[in-house]
């Protein structure tokens, strides 16, 4: 575990506490220890390390002095949504101050006419989609933790979901942004806009950056109508890679589902477990699938991934009676990776994604690696976008198998890039995959993002520690 | 104030006692924090949600903080609800850590002089002993009867006391008399055949300050078809004491209830208030580590039943039942709903009723505020959440407010005086509502047939 790591830089001086005060008032600063160590974490485990200070700005105005301030003195900010990312992106690893955007939580516009929402970064990203969703409208983007995470949170990990085959990820809706850069200038990127090429597309540059380029305050996000009517149902299989050929297959057959997830039997029994809504736990593998749209596409899209499944060997293909059944189904598939905690008192999960033609063969690689390793891997997955997480139920406290799940990641990783895949589909680099992230960029590539961070951010305040790997160390899991 | 010399003796207790496995359960992806009640309410600070609860207790273990005030207070402003152990997909049971927790805080801090004298003459001075329960109702019979209660109001004597307390006076119901209180029945016969035999526990606060619906549970469980037991041996269920960091004082009382009750040969032992139920629905937990109650203390558990499930499954909800036309809405018993997992029977209950039309509220699985004592000792934040509820109370425009613990009930009508529904709406106990279903649906009866026949 990582914990008050060695500080490269000085606590925050008194002068500069001094004048943050005087920007957001005492009662949004927060360098209590208890204060300090509720932000300490986020969903990843084995990392912890205390911020020194904690702030909640109330308005843009706030965080452009709070980045003045904290770019003069040095002092690293981490904004934070609601701490539910997988890649210790919001772990203080460098200390400084986290940011909190519970003060900026309004849904600002939903506008009719030109199918858009304006939001501030600490609103919910269920509560955006249900606002949206009273007006006929659909915002697509929904990650796992939905119900939790902040739409800042969303835009700066570039959070994918369930639904990414068929209407991408948060990137694909970020029409614009409002972003405080480390030197505290406000620039607003995109617009309203269905064509906008005026200049370097720096929308797509803040998507996913991780909190290292910048501070996003407002975002515009593309809504779509609501499809007309959706279908839910569940195959069943007694052969894993069948039922990872049948994800192929579908999309081979020119399909594209609005969901297609992955969920192996030992994480049925854990989701089962918890949520009891009759999940099957005798079968080896089940894939949940949906299409929604016009109700003749929907019909005969089923229909034939019904067929496809059958013939791939699927033990039964059961379609979901009413939207209760199917919302419970989703809603269990969304509790998969914190269900899978209860195995075991550690949970490391990773996020490789290979192209959805190869999903076979990682799953069969993933099983080939658990079994050489002899560990518990437990697999699901968005399997439709060739996204699969990997889950392995260990124990922290020994350190001979931490060692081995080290190993058996690595492994994976190298698997996924040469099957052509990626080591983060929808989790982001943080400091978790910062080692392999060269393994999938090349020095070139990584060198080129290195050049904009160090023309965004000359003084490396922002979100410090994330992303780029200051060692060659290859760590996963065990740091030491 | 902690010295530094109890704080290091809390640090040490936390790393002997609070359980390692169960800190490291919690994976830190805060599913709860939309259930928390104070986390919401508080503007999402993460102190004030399970999940960073559960990392302050395990940064103490560890050896990161100091349990300072600040991390005192965290725990303190828990309401102890649990709704964030029904939402957590890795099943941590946070209601154990923080109930050890407080434990180990309560008994090595030395708390201020009038704290400790209030704790002792509450904790083991009366709610263990069911007479002096009985004699502190009927003082407080007297009180509301004597005209005491006028004058004291009239005066402005009650000014004197907390806001709090001084709300909670205001929704007292009107408590048995002495005399009423102590013929207490130990045995009761069904209406007709013997459906099941069950017994009935009975409660400290439950049989004297509420005990006409302790005596509308009886009614109801003969109505179903129930041979009752009550055995004149039991007591306090310890809920509070368990709660309020007197573990020890707590595992007397259960070893006294599970003695009262072993030897009966009964299906079921049936609670009608959901903080009890839940605690003696634990007894196997709190008995964990003593080798001689841990196996009775199981098999004591696995009896408990509310008494709306016992009901349901005797098809109680079949027979006539009818009130005057009203729209009723439910507020769960967080323990009963949480960790008894009773929230579907109450419900198809209510709706069984002629007359009834069920309304169900927004959060109606959301705490109340009452949370034991809470509402006393954290009345601002018990406060705020009261008023949210009574905002999503009105919405339904429910004239009946319906709930199934007595702090719940108390903290209902409180609502409805706050929010100036006094009159307007009510707040009942389930059972008192299901009483007055039954002997509606007879009277009604009643009047048909002398009508047919005249």
């Amino acid at each position: 575990m990582q914990m008050d790591v060695e500080r490269v830089r000085p606590l925050i001086p008194n002068e500069a506490k001094k004048r943050l005060i005087q920007v957001v008032g005492a009662e949004n600063y927060d360098d209590t220890k208890t204060g300090r160590l509720v932000y300490s974490y986020d969903a990843t485990p084995q990392f912890q390390s205390l911020p020194d200070a904690v702030i909640a700005p109330r308005n843009t105005k706030e965080v452009a002095e709070i980045a003045k301030i904290c770019n003069e003195y040095r002092i690293p900010i981490v904004p934070r949504g609601s701490g539910t990312n997988l890649c210790a992106g919001t772990c203080p690893v460098e200390g400084g101050i986290v940011l909190l955007f519970n003060h900026m939580n309004r849904i600002l516009e939903i506008d009719e006419e030109n199918l858009t929402a304006t939001v501030q970064p600490g609103v919910v990203t269920l509560d955006l989609a249900k606002a949206v969703e009273e007006k006929g409208l659909f915002y697509p983007p929904d990650p796992g933790s939905m119900k939790i995470s902040t739409i800042g949170g969303n835009i700066s990990e570039n959070s994918g979901g369930l639904r990414g085959l068929k209407y991408g990820v948060t990137r694909d809706y970020v029409l614009g942004l409002e972003v405080v850069l480390a030197n505290g200038d406000v620039i607003r990127t995109g617009g309203k806009l269905a064509k906008d090429v005026a200049g370097y597309d720096l929308t797509r540059l803040f998507v996913g950056s991780e909190g290292t380029l910048g501070i996003v305050t407002e975002a515009t996000l593309k809504l779509i109508p609501m499809p007309e009517t959706k279908q839910t149902m569940l195959a069943l299989y007694q052969d894993l890679e069948a039922a990872a050929r049948s994800v192929s297959k579908i999309i081979a057959n020119k399909i594209i589902p609005a969901t297609l997830e992955f969920l192996d039997q030992p994480t049925l029994e854990v989701v089962e477990d918890f949520a009891r809504i009759g999940l099957p736990t005798d079968v080896k593998a089940v894939l949940l699938i949906e299409q929604d749209g016009p109700k003749e596409v929907v019909e005969r899209d089923m229909k034939k991934m019904a067929d496809i499944c059958r013939a791939e060997q699927a033990v039964s293909v059961q379609l979901a009676r009413s939207e209760e059944e199917a919302e419970a189904l989703r809603t269990a598939r969304r509790t998969a990776l914190s269900a899978l905690a209860r195995l075991k008192p550690t949970t490391i999960l990773e996020d490789a994604t290979v192209p959805r033609s190869e999903i076979a063969k990682m799953v069969k690689a993933i099983n080939e690696i658990a079994e050489k390793y002899q560990l518990k891997i437990c697999t699901f997955g968005h399997a439709g976008d060739g996204n699969l997480h990997p889950t392995c139920p260990t124990d922290a406290r020994n350190r001979e198998e931490m060692e081995r799940v080290e190993r058996a990641f690595e492994e994976i990783f190298a698997k996924a890039i040469e099957l052509g895949g990626t080591i983060t589909g929808e989790h982001g680099v943080g400091v978790m995959k910062a080692p392999y992230l060269e393994w999938k960029l090349g020095p070139a590539g990584i060198a080129a993002m290195k050049a904009v961070k160090q023309a965004l951010d000359p003084n490396n305040i922002m979100n410090p520690g994330k992303v780029f790997a200051k060692s060659t160390r290859k760590r996963v899991v065990v740091t030491r | 104030m902690t010295t530094k010399i109890e704080r290091a003796l809390i640090q040490k207790a936390f790393q002997e006692r609070m359980d390692e496995d169960e800190l490291m359960n919690c994976m830190r992806c805060g599913f709860c924090l939309p259930s928390c009640p104070t986390y919401i309410e508080s503007g999402q600070q993460e102190a004030q949600s399970p999940r960073g609860r559960i990392a302050l207790m395990k940064a103490v273990v560890d050896g990161l903080i100091e349990p300072d005030e600040e991390v005192e207070r965290a725990l303190n402003l828990c309401l102890g609800c649990r709704a964030c152990e029904s939402v957590c997909p890795s099943g941590v049971r946070y209601g154990h850590l923080l109930e050890e927790a407080r434990d180990i805080i309560a008994q090595h801090k030395k708390m201020p002089l009038p704290v400790r004298l209030i704790r002792k003459l509450v904790f083991a001075g009366l709610f263990p002993h069911q007479g002096r329960m009985r004699k502190a109702t009927a003082l407080l019979g007297w009180y509301q009867r004597s005209g005491l209660r006028t004058l004291a109001r009239k005066t402005g004597l009650l000014r004197l006391l907390p806001a709090s307390f001084r709300q909670m006076e205001r929704v007292l119901p009107d408590v048995p008399t002495a005399k009423e209180m102590k013929n207490r029945p130990h045995r009761l016969n069904p209406d007709g055949t013997v459906k099941k035999r069950v017994a009935f526990f009975a409660g400290c606060l439950m049989d004297t300050m509420f005990m006409e619906t302790n005596d509308a549970t009886l009614r109801l469980l003969q109505l179903a078809g129930c041979e009752v037991i009550i055995p004149p041996s039991q007591g306090c269920c310890g809920a509070l004491h368990g709660h309020g960091g007197e573990k020890e004082m707590a595992k007397e009382l259960a070893k006294r209830n599970i003695s009262a009750f072993e030897q009966l040969d009964v299906d079921y032992i049936v609670t009608n208030a959901g903080g009890c139920g839940a605690f003696l629905l634990e007894y196997d937990h709190l008995l964990k580590d003593d080798p001689e109650w841990r196996d009775r203390a199981e098999a004591f558990a696995a009896k408990i039943k509310d008494i709306s499930e016992v009901l349901v499954e005797l098809g109680f909800h079949q027979l006539p039942l009818r009130v005057a036309p009203q729209t009723i809405t439910y507020q769960d018993s967080c323990h009963l709903r949480n960790v008894m997992k009773t929230a579907a029977a109450p419900r198809r209950l209510l709706r069984a009723i002629d007359g009834v039309e069920f309304r169900e509220m927004n959060d109606a699985d959301r705490c109340c505020g009452s949370a034991g004592i809470y509402n006393l000792v954290e009345p601002e934040m018990s406060m705020q959440i009261l008023d949210h509820k009574m905002e999503m109370a009105k919405q339904t425009k429910a004239t009946t407010i319906v709930t199934a613990n007595p702090g719940c009930l108390l903290q209902m009508k409180l609502g409805i005086e706050r929010a100036g529904l006094s009159g307007s709406v009510r707040a009942v106990h389930i059972v008192d509502l299901l009483l007055e279903a039954a002997e509606g649906a007879q009277a009604t009866q009643g009047e048909e047939r002398i009508r047919q026949t005249s």
